[in-house]
């Protein structure tokens, strides 16, 4: 017994101050991408079919776009076009409440606004969530499972993942959507007692990530479910996946740094 | 003397398709099982389109105690004899052969669905009925107060789709049948599209939790089939990753059986410790799992020497926090009880299915590609293989506390002794007409890589084998004769890839 408590000292308190303090990720961490227009006219092709995901997307006048929701956050991504127009920024923050809200001509996101008053009103100050992974690598799930570990520590913010769709407020959905996962996906989902919502983390559930295009899956969650949160990531950093829960209870918002970033509490009447 | 003995091919080194042999199927058979029978392994074995409607079955063997490996081959129609009577190694690349090839392997005696998708490697003049995605014949048991349970594909937890059925007598497990499938994603196919970038990004996902180890067998078969040259600055940073790697998922899953015995304070602990890890592969390559950092040629990014330095002081202070930790778990009474004698392996299981990594090491099986196909840094730089020997959970976490040991060890040493030079070198285009294999002592054991090149010099086969795809049927085979509630503990125990397996 004297040993756990010993343990239990040495161990200190190890609990990260987000989102109270600020964000410390290394020099190399790549974050949301970047593109500067200057060295990426619109209309130029040198990275045509060379980049390995689809994080650029030219539309029909020719106007290119960053579409976020594709990265895969990968080096080649960036080096794919000649005139290092892309890069990686290091912000954590890029969760969107619509897909559109991924794309932008520089890799600006319109970061996720708060659930409608009477949902949250609903959940109260508290989310519960079922994971479904389909047609993922794992990699999702895994830093999932670390958003409930003692540095980030979800439970403290009301957020808990819970065994039964019928316990849920919403599904969380990793990977591209196998055609295996399908079924099981679009019943878990009519478990889920309504008002419910459903987040997309990562690349793969918003776009197929790597796997897209595959015949085996379905590129996405958006074409089987509506969709209320799209994270970004390959996989998402735990901290942008909870800044994106945090900010869909509105205990976060505008640039989600800082003291004055943290939202009032909702009242309840 | 069989042909195939004197190919010369080894871990990382190409051979010339026509080096290969192709026997008649009955020879073919005979090869693989007398090579199975005098200790070989049998490391893969797989279908290639031949023709218009033709299929080449390959197998890899792997002799762990020469150092070497053996290939040879036979050319099928729609159906062939099976091997797997004889020799079960064959079992789970058989019904793979039959689900992604369409050739039936004959008297196989359990030849069912393995991913449920339809064939993917069917040659062009043959066709074949979409497969039934739904129907499953499971193994049942009948008898008064028999009871069948029924878990997944979506479990309780944050973890990956799988169906489990169990055959239960009250809480005594008498049968468990695994069905997978559900992660399929088609990623063989994705990797033989012939565009390299895409390719290291699909291999960085076969396994999310597994990065480094397949990312390092895919471009490793890539860099032997273009002979690109090797810095041994790039070896040893891929090395580091991998160590890290292992240190960061055997923390994970000591916390996770930690948790499952409800001795929450060494979770809580290791959970943390093995963010630790990821958070020193985030300062190397950007990402918490690696990716990003081993690319065909060497490493994309490479270690500072200020880098170094500080992440030597962080490892160290990472074992110094971890020791009292690790002998807070494994010297209370309560946690030890519950690990003992709780899903044990045979020996001999392990030597007949071929069973890798730590399942075979806590069997006294001493299976490690670092040792005995050593590639890389490895061939420098040894890292003892742990073993045990009494197979069960204990004996499976007590491996891998001792390959923690090992690996801080071994990265804390190279990263105070990087060799000079580049990271990263350009990797040159791929030879015509090649097969090499490339092995990764992965944290889960053995990850193979085969792939073929046709006469372009573009692939033409890409085999992917992860360990999982062996382990699986240890837990199968671990799991009966347990009580069914000590079942996730056995699961944690093994921790084993849905998506790995299911590609």
């Amino acid at each position: 017994m004297l040993d756990w408590i010993r343990a239990r000292w040495q161990q200190g308190i190890r609990t990260s101050g987000f989102p109270r303090d600020g964000v410390d990720l290394p020099d190399r961490f790549r974050g949301r991408p970047v593109r500067d227009p200057a060295r990426c006219a619109d209309g130029c092709r040198s990275c045509g079919g060379r980049a390995p995901s689809a994080l650029l997307t030219a539309g029909t006048d020719g106007s290119v776009a960053v579409d976020v929701g594709a990265c895969l956050f990968s080096p080649d991504e960036a080096a794919a076009c000649p005139e290092g127009a892309i890069t990686y920024g290091r912000d954590h923050r890029m969760a969107a409440r619509t897909r559109e809200g991924l794309r932008s001509p520089t890799g600006e996101v319109e970061l996720a606004r708060a659930l409608e008053a009477r949902t949250r009103a609903l959940f109260r100050r508290s989310l519960r969530l079922r994971s479904v992974a389909a047609g993922s690598c794992n990699g999702c799930e895994a830093e999932l499972v670390a958003l409930g570990n003692v540095v980030f520590d979800l439970a403290r913010f009301g957020i808990q993942f819970v065994a039964s769709p019928r316990h849920a407020d919403g599904l969380v959905v990793t990977g591209a959507v196998s055609r295996n996962m399908r079924s099981a996906l679009e019943r878990t989902w009519e478990a889920v007692p309504p008002p419910k919502i459903v987040i997309a983390v990562g690349a793969c559930a918003i776009t197929g990530g790597p796997f897209a295009g595959s015949p085996e899956v379905a590129d996405g969650v958006g074409a089987i479910l509506p969709v209320d949160l799209w994270v970004p990531g390959c996989p998402p950093h735990p901290l942008t996946t909870l800044d994106g829960l945090l900010r869909l209870l509105g205990t976060i918002e505008g640039d989600g740094r800082g003291p004055g970033a943290l939202a009032a509490p909702p009242r309840h009447g | 003397m069989s042909p195939w003995r004197q190919l010369g091919l080894r871990n990382r080194r190409a051979v010339p398709l026509r080096a290969l042999p192709v026997e008649p199927v009955e020879r073919f058979r005979e090869s693989v099982i007398e090579a199975v029978g005098e200790g070989r392994r049998l490391a893969a074995l797989f279908g290639m389109p031949e023709g218009d409607d033709r299929t080449r079955l390959i197998g890899i063997l792997a002799d762990d105690a020469g150092g070497e490996l053996g290939a040879t081959s036979t050319v099928v129609g729609d159906r062939y004899p099976s091997l797997a009577a004889v020799c079960p190694q064959a079992h789970g690349f058989e019904r793979e052969i039959a689900e992604q090839c369409g050739v039936v392997p004959e008297g196989h005696p359990w030849l069912k669905p393995l991913r449920r998708h339809d064939p993917d490697h069917l040659p062009p003049a043959r066709r074949a009925p979409p497969a039934d995605r739904e129907a499953y014949p499971f193994f049942r048991v009948d008898g008064e107060e028999v009871h069948e349970v029924a878990v997944g594909p979506v479990h309780a937890g944050i973890i990956e789709p799988g169906h489990f059925r169990f055959q239960a007598h009250g809480e005594h497990v008498l049968f468990l049948e695994i069905m997978l499938g559900y992660q399929h994603r088609g990623v063989e196919r994705l990797l033989e599209r012939g565009d390299r970038d895409r390719s290291v990004l699909v291999a960085e996902s076969i396994a999310g939790d597994t990065v480094i180890g397949h990312a390092g067998a895919c471009c490793g078969a890539l860099e032997a089939l273009a002979r690109s040259r090797k810095t041994p600055r790039g070896q040893t940073v891929r090395g580091i990753a991998l160590e890290l790697e292992r240190l960061a998922n055997h923390l994970g899953d000591l916390g996770a059986i930690a948790g499952d015995v409800a001795f929450l304070p060494a979770a809580s602990y290791l959970g943390r410790l093995r963010g630790e890890c990821l958070n020193l592969l985030m300062a190397l390559s950007g990402n918490r799992y690696g990716r990003g950092l081993v690319r065909p040629g060497g490493a994309a990014f490479d270690v500072t020497a200020s880098m170094a330095a500080e992440m030597r002081d962080r490892l160290q202070r990472l074992g110094e926090e971890l020791d009292p930790v690790l002998t807070l778990l494994f010297e209370t009474p309560s946690v030890q009880s519950r690990l003992e004698g709780v899903g044990a392996v045979t020996r001999a299981g392990c030597v007949e299915h071929g069973f890798v990594g730590p399942v075979a090491r806590a069997c006294e099986l001493p299976r490690d590609v670092r040792h005995d196909h050593p590639w890389g840094i490895f061939r420098f730089a040894h890292v003892p293989v742990a073993t045990m020997w009494a197979g069960d959970v204990l004996a499976r976490a007590l491996v891998r506390r001792l390959e923690i040991q090992r690996s801080l060890a071994f990265t804390i040493e190279q990263l105070g002794a990087l060799p000079k030079g580049q990271a990263r070198v350009d990797c040159g285009p791929l030879r015509p007409d090649e097969l090499a294999v490339a092995m990764v002592e992965g944290w889960r054991g053995e990850i193979v890589h085969v792939v073929i090149t046709d006469e372009r010099g573009q692939v033409r086969r890409h085999k992917v084998v992860d360990p999982s795809f062996h382990n699986w049927t240890a837990l199968a085979l671990a799991v009966p004769g347990n009580e069914i509630s000590d079942f996730p503990l056995c699961n944690k125990s093994f921790n084993l890839s849905y998506a790995g397996h299911d590609l």
